[in-house]
Formats: C-alpha cells, sequence, structure tokens
C-alpha cells in the first residue's frame, strides 16, 4: 500500500484497517504524531488529511490512500511556520507531548480563517488537550501571528501574565 | 533523534567512585570532588562529574533530574553554567543515566532545585575554579590574577584563553576542596534568575522531541497488557487462541503479580506481543481472561465515601496535634460552624500514558523510560530479573507529563520480565483505558471540621478531622491510617493563631492502590480547609482575606512541637527552611493588591481565594467566577508564589500557570468512582480533563522576590486553587460546595 505523507510517496505493509496513527509511528517511523487516547478525544494525534485537521488514531490506511497526509515534520522543512515560531517565542511547550497535535490544530485553523476571533480559537483549539496547562500561552502565541496585540488581549501586560 | 536514545556511559564514571558515600537522604552533598578529575581524549575533559568541557570549547553539563515539564532540565545546567561563567550557548545539556552518584534523581517532592542548587553552584564553581588554575599554570602566574568570564579565563595583563584551549590542562589537576569553593556573589548572576529558554524548544515544536513512547530498538516487539480489573485480582483462565489469529502478533504471555503489598510490582494480567501497536490492541481485545475475585472486588466508591464520613462526623480519632481544650471552647462558644467535605479519587492522566522499553542480554538489562525515579526503576528491574544493580542500565527520555505517576517503576518492570522472556527487546504501551483504569490512584478523603467564634466574630477553636487512605498501604497493607507525615500536607499543619485546637485522624483501610499526585493530600485537605476557613469568616461576617490574615495572626516561627504534631517540613530542616507566617500572609496581601478584592459585582459573580504552604512554599490564589442559570465559569485566576529565590522565573510563571490549571481541571472535573472493584472512569470522556474553552481568559501568576533558599514550584500552585475557586461560586450564589467535583453541581 502507498501514502502520500509530507509530499512523498510511502510504501508500507499495512492492515487497511490500522490507524494512520500507528502506521506513522511504528511502521513509518514518523514518531512526531503522539498518542494520548486512540478515541479520537485528545488530539495529539492530529495531522492534516488534504489541509483538514484530522485524528489520525480515528483514520485507518485506507481512509486516507487517495489523500494527502502532513504530519508535525512536514508542517515546515525547518521549524520556520509561523506557529513554530510564535510558539517558541511564548515558551508554549512545557512538557510538550501535545504540542505536535496543538500546532497541527492550529495550523489548520490559520489555514482556513487568517483572523480567528477568540471563540473561533477556542472551538478549533477544544479538541486538544493539555495536561501541562499551556492553554493560556497557545491563545497568546496563536494571535501573536495575525496581531500585535496579541499579549494585552488575554487581559492585560502584568508581570506573567500569559 | 535527540542524545536520548543511546549515550554511552562516560569512561570517567566508570572510574570514577564520586559521591557515593557522600549521599544523605535529601541533603546531596557531593563531598569528594578530588575523585573526578579524569582526562577523556576522545571526548574531552571531565571536570566533575556534571561537567565536562571539550576541546573545542563545548561544555557538557548532566542534568540528573527529569524533564515532566516543569524546564528543570534546563535550569539545574543553567546554574551551573553561570556560576562555572561558560556561555550558554556552547553549553550541551546530557541527560544522565540513573547513577546513584549523581545523588537522587527522584523528581518529585517538588525538590529539585531545592536540593541542588547549591550543589549545582558549587559544581559550577570547581569546574570554574579549576579552569582558572590551568590559565594560571599555562602562563606561569598566581591564580589570584586569573579570573574565568564568558568561557574564558582573562589574566590581568590582557591575556585570554578560551575554555576548550585550557581543558585538557584543567582536568588533570587536582579537584579543589569543597570549602575552598568561592562562589559568585549574587550580583554577578548571567543566567540565575533570567528566562532562559528550556533547551528542548526547538525539538518539542517539531516533533523531534523523543518521550518515552517514542524509542526504537531494533526488532522491539509491542506489548500490550489485559490487567486484572480489581487490586489483588488473580487470572482464573485464559484463552489466547483468536488473540494469536491476529496478524501481526507474536506472542500471548501470562505475567504473574507477586504475592502481598503491590509495591511496584507489576499487576497481574496477560501480555499480547506483537510487531506494531494496533495488532498488540487488536490481539488484547481478542483474549478472554477470567479472574479471580480478591477482597477488593466489591470495593465501591460511594459506599466507602459514606463510610468515611460517618467515621469523621461520629467521633474522635486519633489526635494528631493538640492546644489548649476544643472541647469546652465548642461547649463555650457564641456559635459553632461544622462542615463535613468529600473529595474523591484522581487519576494522573499524564499526557503520554506510561511506556518502556526493556532489552535483555545474557547478563545485563537496558530500559528505555519516561520515568521519574531513573535508580528507583533500575533496583527494581534488577531485582526482578535477579541481577546486579550495576548491570541494568536507565536511560532517561523525556516525560510527556509525570505527576507522580511516573515515579512508580513497574511499568519498566513489565517490560524488563517480557523482554526476557521472549528474547527481544519489548516496548510496553499503556492504552489511555490501562492508564485511567489501573493508576495509583490519588486517595479519596472526608473531612470535618468544626469552629467555634465568640461573639465578636473572634475563632475560639478548630477541629480538625479526616479520613482517607493512606499511600503507605501500596507497600504495608496493614498501614490504614494517615499520620503526622500526611497530615503535614495542609491539614495539621494549619498556620492558626487560634487557642483551641485539635486535629485527628480516622482508620480508612484502602482498596485500591494509592500514589501520589502533584502536591498529593495537599489537594484534599487545602481545598477542605481552604473552605471552612471561607465559611468561618462569611459565619463571622467578616472579609475572607482579613479573615485569613487575622486567623494566621502575628508574624512568628511555627514548629508545632509543644503541641505533639511531627511537622515532617518536607524533609528538611525546621531551623533552615522555617515555616514562617509572616510569608503566608505575604502571599494573600500581594494577592489582594494586585486584584480588585472587594469590588461590586453583577449578580451571580463572586470573587473568591485561598492560601496554602506546601513544598516549602506559599501559594495564594484568587478566582472570579460567573454562575448562570446552572453553568459554571470560571472567569480568571490569579496566584502569587513565594518560593524563595527563582531560577528561570518563565518557567516559575509556567508552572504556576499550568498548575492552577491541573487544580482547575481537577476542582470542575476529576473524579474516579469504584464499582465491583473496578475504575468506572477509562478514557477523556469519562475522566475529562480541562480544555480551552474551560480555562479562562486571564490567568495570571506573581512571583515574591526573594533571595532566601529555593522551595518548591511544581506542586505549590495546585492546593489553593480548588478552594478558591469554590469559594468564588460562595460568593456568587451562596451555595457552599462540600464535594467535588463541581460538575456534580453545576454545568462546567
Ligand atoms: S490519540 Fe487520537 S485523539 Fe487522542
Ligand atoms: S505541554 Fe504537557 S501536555 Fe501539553
Amino acid at each position: 500500500m502507498k501514502l502520500t505523507i509530507n509530499g512523498k510517496l510511502r510504501e508500507l505493509d499495512a492492515e487497511p484497517d490500522m490507524p494512520l496513527l500507528w502506521a506513522l509511528r511504528d511502521l513509518l517511523g514518523l514518531r512526531g504524531t503522539k498518542y494520548g487516547c486512540g478515541k479520537g478525544l485528545c488530539g495529539a494525534c492530529t495531522v492534516h488529511l488534504d489541509g483538514q485537521p484530522r485524528r489520525s488514531c480515528q483514520l485507518t490506511v485506507a481512509d486516507v490512500a487517495s489523500g494527502k497526509v502532513t504530519t508535525i515534520e512536514g508542517l515546515s522543512a525547518d521549524g520556520s511556520h509561523p506557529l513554530q515560531q510564535a510558539w517558541r517565542e511564548f515558551n508554549v511547550p512545557q512538557c510538550g507531548y501535545c504540542q505536535s497535535g496543538q500546532l497541527m490544530s492550529a495550523s489548520a485553523l490559520l489555514a482556513s480563517n487568517s483572523n480567528p476571533s477568540d471563540e473561533e480559537i477556542s472551538s478549533a483549539m477544544a479538541g486538544n488537550l493539555c495536561r501541562c496547562g499551556t492553554y493560556p500561552r497557545i491563545r497568546s502565541a496563536i494571535k501573536s501571528t495575525f496581531t500585535d496585540a496579541a499579549a494585552s488581549a488575554t487581559g492585560g501586560t502584568g508581570e506573567g501574565a500569559a | 533523534m535527540s542524545t536520548f536514545s543511546v549515550v554511552s556511559r562516560r569512561r570517567f564514571l566508570q572510574l570514577t567512585g564520586l559521591t557515593a558515600s557522600g549521599l544523605v537522604l535529601g541533603a546531596v552533598a557531593p563531598r569528594n570532588l578530588a575523585l573526578a578529575g579524569i582526562l577523556d581524549e576522545a571526548q574531552g575533559s571531565q571536570l566533575n562529574v556534571f561537567v565536562s568541557v571539550a576541546t573545542d570549547g563545548t561544555v557538557e553539563i548532566i542534568a540528573h533530574r527529569s524533564e515532566m515539564g516543569t524546564g528543570i532540565r534546563t535550569g539545574l545546567p543553567q546554574v551551573v553554567a553561570d556560576e562555572m561563567e561558560a556561555d550558554w550557548q556552547q553549553v550541551k545539556v546530557i541527560q544522565a543515566h540513573a547513577d546513584s552518584r549523581y545523588g537522587s534523581q527522584n523528581t518529585d517532592g517538588s525538590r529539585s532545585v531545592r536540593d541542588f542548587y547549591h550543589i549545582m553552584r558549587q559544581m559550577g564553581a570547581a569546574a570554574r575554579t579549576l579552569l582558572e588554575q590551568a590559565a594560571a599554570a599555562t602562563w606561569q602566574v598566581p591564580v589570584e590574577e586569573c579570573t574565568a568570564r564568558n568561557h574564558a579565563v582573562h589574566h590581568s595583563s590582557g591575556r585570554s584563553l578560551g575554555f576548550g584551549a585550557l581543558a585538557a590542562k584543567a582536568a588533570e589537576l587536582p579537584l579543589p576542596a569543597l570549602e575552598s569553593l568561592r562562589l559568585k556573589d549574587t550580583a554577578n548572576f548571567r543566567y540565575i534568575g533570567k528566562d532562559v529558554p528550556i533547551v528542548d524548544l526547538r525539538d518539542m515544536t517539531t516533533g523531534k522531541a523523543t518521550y518515552g513512547i517514542d524509542v526504537h530498538v531494533p526488532e522491539m516487539l509491542y506489548a500490550s497488557i489485559e490487567r486484572t480489573p480489581w487490586l489483588q485480582g488473580r487470572i482464573v483462565s485464559y484463552d489466547s487462541a483468536a488473540a494469536l489469529e491476529v496478524k501481526g502478533v507474536l506472542d500471548v504471555v501470562e505475567l504473574k503479580a507477586v504475592d502481598g503489598a503491590p509495591g511496584f510490582n507489576p499487576i497481574e494480567g496477560v501480555a499480547v506481543l506483537a510487531t506494531n501497536n494496533h495488532s498488540a490492541l487488536k490481539g488484547r481485545a481478542a483474549l478472554k481472561v477470567r479472574w479471580r475475585e480478591s477482597d477488593h472486588s466489591s470495593h465501591n466508591a460511594e459506599a466507602y465515601l459514606d463510610e468515611l464520613v460517618a467515621r469523621v462526623e461520629g467521633g474522635a480519632g486519633e489526635v494528631a496535634r493538640q492546644r489548649g481544650d476544643v472541647d469546652a471552647a465548642l461547649a463555650s462558644a457564641a456559635s459553632v460552624v461544622e462542615a463535613t467535605y468529600r473529595t474523591p479519587y484522581l487519576a494522573h492522566a499524564s499526557m503520554e500514558p506510561p511506556v518502556a522499553t526493556a532489552r535483555v542480554t545474557d547478563e545485563r538489562c537496558e530500559i528505555w523510560a519516561c520515568t521519574q525515579t531513573p535508580q528507583a526503576t533500575q533496583q527494581a528491574v534488577a531485582k526482578t530479573l535477579e541481577l546486579d544493580v550495576s548491570a541494568v542500565t536507565v536511560h532517561v527520555t523525556l516525560l510527556g507529563g509525570g505527576f507522580g505517576r511516573k515515579a512508580k517503576p513497574d511499568f519498566s518492570v513489565e517490560a524488563a520480565r517480557l523482554a526476557a522472556h521472549v528474547g527481544k527487546p519489548v516496548q510496553v504501551v499503556w492504552s489511555r483505558e490501562d492508564d485511567i483504569r489501573h493508576d495509583y490512584f490519588h486517595a479519596c478523603s472526608a473531612q470535618h471540621f468544626k469552629g467555634a467564634l465568640d461573639e465578636d466574630g473572634n475563632v475560639t477553636a478548630w477541629l480538625g478531622r479526616q479520613a482517607a487512605p493512606p499511600i503507605e498501604s501500596t507497600f504495608d497493607r496493614s498501614v490504614r491510617i494517615n499520620g503526622a507525615n500526611w497530615l503535614s500536607q495542609s491539614f495539621a499543619s494549619v498556620p492558626f493563631a487560634v487557642p483551641n485546637l485539635r486535629v485527628e485522624s480516622h482508620e480508612a483501610p484502602a482498596h485500591v492502590r494509592i500514589g501520589w499526585l502533584r502536591s498529593v493530600y495537599n489537594i484534599p485537605y487545602a481545598f477542605g480547609v481552604g473552605s471552612f476557613v471561607d465559611e468561618l469568616a462569611h459565619a463571622a461576617g467578616r472579609d475572607p482575606a482579613e479573615f485569613w490574615l487575622e486567623l494566621i495572626g502575628e508574624d512568628r516561627l511555627l514548629d508545632f512541637k509543644d503541641e505533639g504534631f511531627e511537622y515532617s517540613n518536607y524533609g528538611r530542616s525546621i531551623t533552615e527552611y522555617p515555616f514562617a507566617t509572616a510569608r503566608t500572609k505575604g502571599v494573600i496581601r500581594e494577592l489582594v493588591a494586585s486584584i480588585p478584592w472587594g469590588e461590586k459585582l453583577p449578580q451571580g459573580q463572586g470573587w473568591g481565594l485561598s492560601v496554602a504552604n506546601s513544598f516549602l512554599s506559599n501559594v495564594a490564589v484568587a478566582s472570579k467566577v460567573d454562575v448562570r442559570d446552572g453553568r459554571l465559569r470560571v472567569l480568571e485566576l490569579h496566584g502569587v508564589i513565594d518560593a524563595g529565590r527563582v531560577i528561570n522565573p518563565d518557567r516559575v510563571h509556567a508552572q504556576m500557570e499550568g498548575g492552577m490549571i491541573f487544580g482547575l481541571s481537577l476542582a470542575l472535573n476529576g473524579e474516579i468512582t469504584f464499582a465491583g472493584g473496578e475504575a468506572q472512569q477509562s478514557n477523556f470522556h469519562d475522566y475529562p480533563i480541562a480544555r480551552m474553552d474551560q480555562v479562562p481568559a486571564v490567568i495570571r501568576s506573581h512571583i515574591v522576590s526573594s533571595e532566601t533558599a529555593p522551595t518548591g514550584v511544581g506542586e505549590p500552585p495546585t492546593p489553593p486553587t480548588a478552594p478558591a475557586i469554590a469559594n468564588a461560586v460562595f460568593a456568587a450564589t451562596g451555595k457552599r460546595i462540600r464535594e467535588l467535583p463541581l460538575s456534580k453541581h453545576f454545568d462546567v
């Protein structure tokens, strides 16, 4: 079976019902996409399928045979996607485990809506869990890509304002 | 891939016997630096157990604590680099394997900075001294004329030599005596106290960071384990035929439990080994296992908590702390307030579940694991395989969250046993369902309080009584009651200046594996205490913030000794780390000054606050909520922390934000229940953790500026958060929440 992943045709020997998540990780060695729940509940496994954010644990390899898959490894060649830069500017990650999925959801949001409202950000990101609680900084980092007022948008500029 | 996968052990570590004899519980000063000056021609020069300098100038600093999101893999090397005058851009952080020569690597208890700040400064100072001596020897000048600055040693004449050029010579010099080390003047700090970005930032934003689940060893098999649903269950029989039919499944292996307390031993189960996770999970779903019941297979959380409530409301327990005559004061009070609180079992639910990989060869075992306790892992694996501890290498990966769960090495033991059995490397991956159903659960609790008020609203007596299953029961089934150690976590250690005070403890025999979760018993106890203080304040008709300050009373140092209470002080001496009421009051004052406390709010909104002293730090949290039509929204969270000197303020703010959100998450939704001995929750649909849209848009943290010794940061923000929210709910609605989570009472 062949899949188009990050612009390359990749060959793999998988049962058609294998979730894309495990095919990426176990068969193709693309381990930036994370397992968190296996049930579409946490967003850690988010990838893009033809530009749309999808939970790779809820897609089988058969589902994506004709589509184009982008993973965190393919979000940019060198970590220079504006959101990756913003993530570093705001020191978003704590443990970092959820952040591949967060970045994939956020980048899909911005690709379809370059100026999302707070509610639109919340609803696009609500499926991505972060046990470390990096949400305020995720929000600030997303907003910084389209407004200079990001730091104050969450309510002030005081010490430790996230 | 990062350096985690296979960092071969450095020759110096085999050659030095450094520090092993100098280790004392908690106080981990490497006493004998003199053993460490050994040249490693290939790699550069080892200046001491934590620092080496390569001839190209690269400074390698060992991070011996586990990175689970606090930033410690950056913070402690930051201290070393500062003290040795290294340029951070030329520093490479190397994650340590399990090795007792580093001192304790047990990354919990919010003590990495507390225990190692000074030692890391000594390590940096020792390296700097050697480099200065090497330069002096090269130039044939007195060492006093040589000063290390920004990755080079400079002579008063203007000459200078880079660290790389000095490395070989420095490593040949005898190490300076510990007492002779001269530490930098704090005014000259370059990195300590600065927002240094974490070393893993780029990898974490590009998908390259390596967690336990990302380890790949050639020929490795993946294992998924079906475990007994109740404590101390056993396999009666199992049928593996269908599982073995699944493509990719290679083996099905029974994992027997050892008898006795659960400890860090694997739970009894049946493992399916396969070439990939999908096959392992599919094979496991096809298993048929019959389990034998145990004494715990009728455990019901609801009924159990009812029993605990009856016990704390029913009468006196074991007295843990006593001052004055509480009964007399209650009998003569103008009014008596009483309340009982219930808090549920909790699960850790780190985003990365427990995962360990093991490779067992003839007489050796290698482990790769997202572990908080490398040395305990090493010991547990050595024991199960009957190997010498030195034959077990533990590679520590990044942790996708830990929160105490990954302090238990059971999952590495599982991997080691399976790898030894099948003769191939094995990675054990806990599914989310495994993680939630088979956690080392955080204790539930029942707490009962009585407070006596006089005519003027002053508190004349405080009675606290608790029952919660003790952590020790996981290791010793005979322990049925929480003693001074856990009561030191915000229950018996209340800093109140009331004339009559008594704290009691009741038995609560455990029916599940009890573990420790971020801030441990402070979670339930700070909720009970923080809520009851608020109840008393309202009963006395007083402003809660002022009431807290008066209840704590005048500035003094507490040691509880003459009240019969052995306060733990988190393992540190009370003279070195005094419990100062001034600092507890200080965070309340700073908090109130930073928010519009007392402002007039629309109907359905309210402010609440609480404070807790934990892990030697003080944190006060305030919350503003909106409650309308049964729907609760937390609008704002504000926190103030006093944790002494801070190494990396940005990471402290991050812990404050994350710790408050962790507390909010538990308060809103956290609850594990049991029926028939089985956990009733299994994944994020029934054990929800806070989502972005439940987290307030406004989260502020403030760090009290301090030059005193560093204290805990990772855990202290969590305890005061739940009571701050519940108190705000009372202010908004008049409804007092005495049972968590809040989702029982409101749409959250
Ligand atoms: S692993 Fe796919 S949504 Fe959680
Ligand atoms: S950063 Fe740890 S789970 Fe999000």
